[in-house]
């Protein structure tokens, strides 16, 4: 398929129709709801579900309804709203039901502002909601990689029954950005007739199924919460992905960033190279599971001195990378949020400075 | 007449011994709700949703497929259910604390668009399964934990009427207040349950069947008084009948 220009928004409502998802529940927010305005239209055209919902709650517990019936499910919202639905993740990863929700970020606490951030990266990937569970979170930095990650989130969230997150940053929801559409997925209907309440005829078995997040029996709670321990870590052995860039050869500094913010580093590691510094930059494609292993091993090499966590928030995966790392190198975070984003010049005089210090 | 078994339990109901108090109606509710299931044939096709409350276990009691939801959300999670499968006959089974209070604003909405699945609304003017709070449907000077000198009217506002707020809405067609307190209220309940998803099954429209009903725990009374007082007290401020029926 040719390439078109859309925004990052629609991109996002059109990769889930052409990964199979025909249901769609949403409520309108700053800076995402280019999606629901794409899919009121195009779930049209598709024979598929598009409701707008009266609140995130409402609409978070109509993706647990649908996606316990058995339907592959999707929505999108930004900060506020993902805290609203952050319940009903908890709900739906205990109940072990798949469902993907898209995080376009913006800035907070509280109403923040409408302006791009990363301020949502300790809710996505440390505590969504109450309880022990995890989301798989998947941080795109181009229109493009959304619509690649959007595809691959829902057979993600099948293969595990959880929620997965498609975590980006305002600026990937708002921009346009040429993309090509991968044909559509050979999306298998999944099997879910152990457990979906998808109705006895239709399943052709005597026996119901139950679809619910309560254990009343400790044993049998704790049970529950092994089975998801478990699939958290076949997450972390399975899914972790990551791309290096300038990290070929020997580097003085490795920066660590995710989302659009890691286009900004490329832009000043390329202003760097051009005045003879050699800095790397690690980017990690998933932030649950963060890519540790990978981290630790491009941190340490010989004669990289300094590591450096560059986000849209306050110093948040930075924590990640200073765990990765291990104490083996000095770490430190640059940031800004609200909406103003790290210029390559800034940038650029961090690692220097930085570099000097160490 | 025909002779032979003259009672049986549902299909639709499970063979589980049920949590309940001694004289709670939940059980007359369940069954009610399992005879029309059965009635129509139709439990191979249908998904209820629970609620927190006393009916948290609700999914333990019926024998069909079953979700159970967070408090108060068991109209969105019904949304989601029947709008991604409309031939399933999907239906909520709610108290006044997860539907009156934490619920309010998913029940309205989703009577508002009309949603094709049926609510069973049981209302006891009081919270059960945490131990005799105060709701939104409590009555003026009812003792509740949260009430321990009766509710003042003045202070909380009087009880909301839930299917008179609903029938005010345009949308919404099948709109009834029933009761489970004398074997002359069962019968009509047992009609108006069947009614609604009689409706369902016609994709018709959202259809709500709320039902007085006792909790003689957290009322402290007997069953019979309890019956009494719900009679005297609930019936005059909650009267009976169809608020809303389909053109």
């Amino acid at each position: 398929m040719a390439k078109v220009l859309m925004k990052g928004n629609e991109a996002i409502g059109e990769a889930a129709i052409r990964a199979g998802c025909l249901n769609y529940f949403a409520y309108p927010i700053t800076p995402q709801s280019e999606v629901a305005e794409y899919l009121s239209r195009r779930m049209g055209e598709v024979d598929g579900v598009f409701l707008q919902g009266e609140s995130e709650v409402a609409v978070s517990y109509m993706i647990f309804g649908a996606a316990g019936a058995g339907a592959r499910v999707f929505t999108t919202s930004s900060s506020p709203g993902i805290s609203l639905m952050s319940e009903a993740m908890s709900y739906i990863a205990a109940a072990q039901c798949p469902a993907v929700f898209v995080n376009i970020m913006r800035g907070g606490p509280g109403l923040g502002g409408i302006l791009p951030s990363q301020g949502d990266y300790f809710q996505a990937t440390k505590s969504v909601g109450h309880g022990d569970f995890r989301l798989l979170v998947m941080a795109p930095a181009s229109v493009q990689e959304a619509v690649e990650m959007t595809m691959q989130a829902f057979p993600l969230a099948e293969k595990y029954r959880n929620p997965v997150m498609i975590l980006g940053d305002g600026l990937i929801g708002q921009m346009m950005e040429p993309v090509e559409f991968p044909d559509h997925l050979k999306v298998e209907p999944v099997d879910n007739s152990s457990w979906a309440t998808s109705g006895m005829d239709h399943r052709g078995s005597k026996t119901r199924n139950l679809v619910k997040s309560l254990f009343l029996d400790p044993a049998a709670l704790n049970n529950n919460n092994l089975v998801l321990k478990a699939k958290y870590e076949r997450m972390q052995r399975e899914e972790v992905r990551w791309e290096t860039y300038n990290g070929d050869g020997d580097y003085d500094a490795l920066i660590v960033s995710y989302g659009t913010m890691s286009r900004v580093c490329r832009t000043a590691i390329d202003n760097m190279q051009a005045e003879g510094l050699t800095v790397a930059m690690l980017r990690p494609q998933t932030l649950f599971p963060f890519p540790e292993q990978a981290v630790y091993e491009a941190a340490t090499r010989e004669q990289c001195r300094v590591v450096i966590s560059v986000e849209m928030s306050m110093g948040q995966m930075v924590e990640d990378v200073q765990r990765s790392v291990k104490g083996h190198r000095p770490v430190q975070w640059y940031g800004k949020c609200g909406g103003e984003v790290p210029t390559p010049e800034e940038i650029v005089e961090v690692v220097t400075e930085s570099l000097a210090a160490n | 007449m025909a002779k032979g078994k003259t009672f049986s339990k549902p299909k639709a109901l499970s063979d589980a011994h049920t949590h309940y108090c001694p004289g709670c109606t939940h059980g007359i509710i369940h069954r009610l709700v399992a005879e029309a299931i059965d009635d129509l044939g139709i439990r191979g096709r249908t998904v209820g949703v629970a609620p927190v409350g006393c009916a948290v276990l609700a999914y333990n009691y019926f024998n069909c497929d079953f979700q159970e939801a967070a408090h108060g959300r068991a109209p969105a999670m019904a949304t989601g259910i029947k709008r991604v499968r409309p031939d399933l006959m999907v239906f909520t089974y709610q108290g006044d604390g997860d539907l009156a209070s934490i619920g309010l604003g998913e029940i309205v909405h989703a009577a508002n668009r009309g949603e094709k699945f049926t609510t069973i609304f049981v209302n006891n003017a009081i919270y059960g399964m945490t131990g005799g709070q105060m709701a939104p449907t409590t009555m003026p000077d009812q003792r509740t934990t949260t009430s321990p000198f009766g509710r003042k009217a003045d202070e909380v506002g009087m009880p909301m009427r839930m299917a008179e707020l609903l029938a005010s809405l345009a949308t919404p067609a099948y709109v009834t207040r029933q009761a489970v307190l004398r074997p002359k209220h069962i019968n009509k309940a047992r009609k108006a349950i069947k009614q609604a998803f009689t409706y369902q099954v016609a994709s018709r429209c959202f259809t709500f069947v709320e039902v007085v009903s006792t909790c003689p725990t957290n009322w402290g009374m007997t069953p019979t008084d309890a019956i009494d007082w719900a009679e005297e007290t609930l019936l005059p401020y909650y009267p009976l009948g169809e608020f809303k029926v389909p053109e």
